[in-house]
This record gives C-alpha cells, sequence and structure tokens, in this order.
C-alpha cells in the first residue's frame, strides 16, 4: 500500500486519494456521585466517536483537499453527543508561501500544562476538560517564508461558540448553561470577521512566535440570569477582544525552556497572563531505554474575574513527569498536577497509552480534583467529578 | 582533531580544500595502504574517501519499512519515508525530513532533522493530531528509533569528523576485500564506545559495523546487504540488518528504489513548514 502511495507520488498527474481515520470506544468511570441535584447519578458512561480522514492531493502535492469530519454518540450526555468537521480545506503550497481555504485547525504554543497562547480554534469544551480537542474554524489563511521568519496571516469568518455539556451531565459545573441564548458584544455576533497575525522564527536554539488577533473571545463570559423558569442559569456572553502573544523555546540539550506569555484587552482592565517553564529529560533511565520527563511550569493570569471569564490557573504551579518507554508499542505515561498557590485546590492528571497489535491503541487517563476551595469558580462545580476514561481506538 | 573539526570533511563546496585537507594528512588519498602511515592516519584516509565518494548527490527520498523482532519471535512493522537534503555549508550536516505512515496510530507523524557536526542537532516534531510542532531535545542519540534496534545515531549521515579513526586490518569479507577500521564517536551523547566497520576496497561501502556499548561489550551487529548503484557513482544498501546480542532483538530495514535530484530545496525541510509534510 505504501509502495503504491509513494508510486503516484512520485509520478503525480492525476491526484490522488488517500482515506484513513479512527473509531474510537470509551468509558467513562465516575466512582462519586454527583454534587448537584439536577445531574443524573451516572457512574459508567460509554460513547463511541468517529474521525475518518479523506484527503484528495494533486499538482505534484502542491494542492491537497482535506476533509476530516468528527462525531460522537454519548450515552448520557446529549451535548456530548456531536458533529462538527474538523477540516475542510483547500491547501495549496507554492515555493515561498502557503494558503488554506476553508475549515481548519491551527496550534500554537510550546507549554504543556495550559495552552494560554492558542487562539484560532474554539475548544470542543464537551469531549475533554484539557483543553486540547478543538472544532473546526473557517478561515483563510496566508503563509509567507522568509529567511527573516515565517508570516502567517489569518482572516476569521464565522464563529463557532464554544460548547457545554446538559444539565444532567456530569462535569457541568455548578450551574447548567444556557447556550441557546448566548450573546455577543459585536452587533455581528457570530459573523463577526476576526483576524490574526503570526510572525514565527527559529534562531539556532530558541523558537519564538509573536502573535496578535483581533475579534471574538473564544473564551465566553458565564453570566448568571434567571430564566423563564425562575432558575439560575448562566449565559454565555462573547466580548471584543485583542490579544498579543509570544511563545518561545530554549532548547539546550536535555533541557527545554519554555514561555508563553498574552496581554488582552476589551474584557475589563487590559491585563497580563503568562505560563513559564521546564522539560527536563533524563534519557535511558536507569540503563533502560526509557525516557523520564520531568516538567515544571508556574501559570500566572491577572485577569479581573468580575470583567473577563474565570480561569483557574490565575496563581497555580503545575508538577508533572512524563515516561517514554520506547518499545515497540510506544508506552507512555504523564502524570501532572495543577495546584492552586492560594488555597490548595488541586486537579491531578493522569494518562497512559499503549499500542495493540498494528491497529490498536488504549489508552487510560484520569481527572482527579482535590482539596477544592468552596470558591474557586470552576473547580469547585466539578469537585464530586472525578473521570477515569477506558479508550479502545481502531486506526484504519 | 581539532584540525579536522575546523577544516571538517563535509566541504561540498569546498572539494578541493578537503583533498588538501586530506593529502596534508594522509598522503596519497587514492592509494592509503601504499604510504607508510599510522593506523589511525591510515583509517581517516579511508573514512574520508568513503565520504568523498558520496558527495554531490543533492537530494534523495526513499521508502522503507522496518520489521521489528523480538526475543519470542513476535514482530511489528513500520512504514516510513525519508527525504534527505544534502547541505552545502560545509559547517553543517545533512537535513532529513521522516514521514510516518505506519503504524496507522502515528500516521502523519513527521520528525524534521538538522544535522550538525559535533555539536547536538536541530530536531522538531510533528503531531498530527494536536496540529502541534514540537521542538525536541536531541540529546539522546543512543535511544532505539521508534521501539527499533537501530538508534538514531545509526541512522543520520555519518559525517567524518563525527569519529576519530584507527585502521585494524585487512580481511575477506564474503567474495570482497575490505578494510577493517575501528571509529570511536566524539560527537556527544553517543551510546557507544566505538564501532568497527568493514569497508569494501572496491566501493568503499560499510558491509558491517559491530557496535560496542558504553562497557565496551558487543552490543549489536549491522550487516548491510543489496547494495545498488545511483548515478553512477552513489552506493545505497536496500537490507540493513541489526542485530541486538544482548537482548536477542532485531530489525531488518528494507527499502525501496532511492530516488535522487528530486527538486528538494531548503525550505522543504524547515520547521514551519513540516505541518505540510505529507
Amino acid at each position: 500500500m505504501l509502495g503504491a502511495v509513494f508510486t503516484s507520488r512520485a509520478a503525480v498527474q492525476a491526484g490522488e486519494w488517500d482515506f484513513s481515520g479512527s473509531i474510537a470506544g470509551e468509558l467513562r468511570v465516575f466512582p462519586n456521585a454527583p454534587a448537584f441535584d439536577e445531574q443524573d447519578d451516572t457512574r459508567l458512561s460509554p460513547s463511541i466517536a468517529v474521525e475518518p480522514e479523506v484527503v484528495f492531493e494533486w499538482n505534484g502535492g502542491g494542492d491537497r483537499i482535506t476533509f476530516v469530519p468528527f462525531g460522537r454518540l454519548d450515552a448520557h450526555d446529549d451535548n456530548r453527543s456531536h458533529v462538527d468537521l474538523r477540516e475542510l480545506n483547500w491547501l495549496h503550497v507554492a515555493d515561498d508561501w502557503d494558503s488554506v481555504v476553508g475549515v481548519d485547525k491551527v496550534f500554537w504554543g510550546v507549554t504543556e500544562s495550559r495552552h494560554l497562547v492558542d487562539i484560532i480554534n474554539q475548544d470542543d469544551a464537551v469531549e475533554d476538560v484539557d483543553g486540547e480537542d478543538k472544532l473546526g474554524q473557517p478561515m483563510i489563511n496566508l503563509n509567507l517564508f522568509r529567511d527573516w521568519g515565517t508570516v502567517s496571516g489569518f482572516i476569521l469568518p464565522g464563529f463557532r461558540e464554544r460548547p457545554f455539556r446538559s444539565n444532567d451531565a456530569r462535569l457541568r459545573g455548578a450551574l447548567p448553561v444556557d447556550d441557546d441564548n448566548a450573546s455577543y458584544e459585536s452587533s455581528a455576533e457570530e459573523y463577526h470577521v476576526d483576524f490574526a497575525l503570526r510572525w514565527a522564527h527559529t534562531f539556532d536554539d530558541l523558537d519564538v512566535g509573536v502573535a496578535h488577533f483581533h475579534g471574538t473571545s473564544r473564551e465566553p463570559r458565564l453570566l448568571p440570569r434567571v430564566n423563564n423558569d425562575g432558575r439560575v442559569v448562566l449565559v454565555p456572553r462573547y466580548d471584543q477582544i485583542d490579544q498579543t502573544s509570544l511563545d518561545a523555546q530554549l532548547t539546550k540539550d536535555a533541557w527545554l525552556w519554555k514561555l508563553e506569555a498574552i496581554t488582552r484587552s476589551g474584557q475589563g482592565d487590559r491585563f497580563f497572563a503568562t505560563v513559564a517553564g521546564f522539560e527536563y529529560t533524563i534519557f535511558g533511565i536507569l540503563d533502560s531505554n526509557a525516557d523520564l520527563g520531568l516538567l515544571a511550569e508556574y501559570l500566572y493570569d491577572g485577569r479581573d474575574e468580575d470583567d473577563a471569564p474565570a480561569v483557574i490557573t490565575d496563581d497555580d504551579l503545575f508538577l508533572g513527569a512524563r515516561a517514554t518507554l520506547n518499545d515497540e508499542q510506544d508506552t507512555t505515561f504523564l502524570i501532572g498536577g495543577i495546584v492552586d498557590r492560594e488555597d490548595q485546590s488541586t486537579s491531578f492528571s493522569i494518562e497512559a497509552e499503549r499500542r495493540l497489535g498494528e491497529f490498536w491503541k488504549m489508552e487510560l487517563e484520569g481527572r482527579i480534583f482535590v482539596n477544592v476551595d468552596k470558591d474557586d469558580l470552576i473547580l469547585n462545580g466539578i469537585r464530586d467529578d472525578d473521570v477515569i476514561t477506558l479508550r479502545l481506538t481502531r486506526f484504519f | 582533531m581539532t584540525f579536522y573539526k575546523k577544516h571538517h570533511t563535509r566541504a561540498h563546496s569546498g572539494l578541493a580544500t578537503l583533498i588538501v585537507t586530506a593529502l596534508a594528512v594522509t598522503g596519497a588519498l587514492a592509494t592509503p595502504a601504499a604510504l607508510a602511515e599510522s593506523p589511525e592516519e591510515k583509517g581517516l584516509a579511508i573514512a574520508v574517501e568513503a565520504d568523498k565518494r558520496d558527495l554531490g548527490w543533492v537530494d534523495s527520498e526513499a521508502e522503507l519499512k522496518m520489521i521489528l523482532t523480538n526475543r519470542n519471535g513476535e514482530t511489528s512493522t513500520r512504514e516510513l519515508r525519508i527525504k534527505t537534503l544534502e547541505v552545502q555549508d560545509p559547517d553543517v550536516g545533512d537535513k532529513s525530513l521522516t514521514i510516518f505512515d505506519h503504524p496507522r496510530d502515528i500516521e502523519g507523524t513527521a520528525f524534521l532533522s538538522h544535522t550538525k557536526i559535533t555539536e547536538p542537532d536541530d530536531q522538531w516534531l510533528y503531531l498530527p493530531a494536536l496540529k502541534r510542532v514540537k521542538r525536541i531535545s536531541s540529546a539522546n542519540k543512543s535511544g532505539p528509533f521508534v521501539g527499533s534496534e537501530f538508534a538514531y545515531e545509526d541512522l543520520i549521515s555519518q559525517e567524518v569528523a563525527k569519529y576519530t579513526y584507527k585502521w585494524l586490518r585487512d580481511e575477506a569479507c564474503g567474495d570482497l576485500q575490505c578494510f577493517v577500521i575501528e571509529r570511536f564517536p566524539v560527537y556527544e551523547n553517543s551510546g557507544y564506545t566505538k564501532q568497527v566497520v568493514w569497508i569494501d576496497q572496491e566501493e568503499y561501502r560499510a558491509m558491517k559495523i559491530d557496535f560496542y556499548d558504553r562497557k565496551d561489550s558487543l552490543l549489536k551487529t549491522l550487516v548491510n546487504a543489496d547494495y545498488k548503484e545511483y548515478l553512477d557513482q552513489y552506493w545505497r544498501a536496500h537490507t540493513l540488518q541489526m542485530d541486538n546480542h544482548q537482548t536477542g532483538k532485531s530489525t531488518t530495514l528494507t527499502f525501496e528504489e532511492y530516488q535522487f535530484k528530486i527538486g528538494s530545496n531548503e525550505g522543504d525541510f524547515t520547521s514551519n513548514r513540516l505541518k505540510r509534510a505529507r
């Protein structure tokens, strides 16, 4: 099969198709009873997710259309049962520039505990609590490759609202979110056209990116309101913001020094936030093939939570360890905890994965919340929703 | 060897410098055995000649399959493509881009390496699930490459200045006559104290390499077979068999047909383009 792909790649005239993707069965285990009456006491929650990928490439690889739909069917959370267009775009590659037109996913940043500067795509927040699942974003993106760096311009027509969990679902938070009544600062609402510009460059050991975003905040404020049934609900409010960001990584032998920083205006006073730290890897630990990475990051966020969306990482410390066995099954473990320096509210995360045979992968994830302070706006709402996820994925 | 670090021999654009340098150290290049020279000088001369014969291929692309076999005979496979750009700047090594096709869970993962001579390489990894390009540490040269018996340092371009050399003897190797030389890594973080290399006297191809671990005991043996000549000059092995004597594991690496001078440019080997690699 590889041979066929390669041969046609070499003799590209007519173009070539490539089909791949994955289907994943998932079981979420909630060991504790939920904290709020409206939440169903779900302890075992299965779901299934499908993510095919279709690629058509022509013009010697100079043009490519990528189509990646995604769908999940969840046994209990109606909002987590959802479909999304992760990608549907046309990529054109030239000698010193390329362009993307359509729906795509773009990642910026270097740190592990929080993806602070990553702003192009909306979080697919019903998928997981780690901020790594994203909704597809419509865009026109042009990238210019120059000796002095890469400049990327983005025109982002059309905004994706953040999905929230159902009222009766686990991990929904202290108050239900009424996402049918989201409001916007811009009169254009979800049709506001956003812009972003980024410059990225490598100077020897240093990789740097500087970016500016102008448009609709991906993070909504959640405003309490009494609805028609006389219940207090949270209504998302999407403000117009300007955010300037810096991300940098210095790579020195086994040390990776990482920095992300933003300054944002448009949600109360201009504020500053940063994540800074390191990853140090001990290679071949105890004379084995395994590597052990040690991670530490400090997180600061100076936002005023009366005017800006709440975050848990206002003054927090992240410590973590990553074990990579370097075996045939690519077995890895990642454990970490984010501790609030003021009230010691802590969220732990455990991730383990291993390939089974040639086409399967097994993953185990745990999110555990301990010592949660009653005043922590986010963690207090999910304090009894510790969750262990077992996932079996078939790749094709 | 400080002399060689300064005027190391990957001087593609400065081939004249290279030959002068080599001559200054070794005497007549073409017949290294002819003159009275020390085993170190002779070993170096052989490496320089092998390197010289492999200059000027510009760029190449090859697809390959790895079969990993454990002690119980169970196998797993890897399929990948490697594009390599021969770099003209004498102060840096080649650039390579590796794209994984199989197993499917790592399909689309891409690995970019800018090889240096004795400094740490620059390396980036593209993770397609997150669309994230990650600069990674290159300090783990001796770790297994995708779980195989090949270490990263076994697969990257073998620049002359990465080792010091010593000629041991000449002996038959199969139907051919071979030089047998020792080479000692001078770059940081190598997993080896030394390698013993069998190089055929006709075409200066590495036929076999014994790898000695940090305790100086025999760790692995690599046998290169199925050599084919490209562009009437460049020899490439198509079957590489690596046996680990200490674990009983082995890896067979099979290359499909190489392509040379495919028109790659520097831009194809930059981190900001890594996410476009396919």
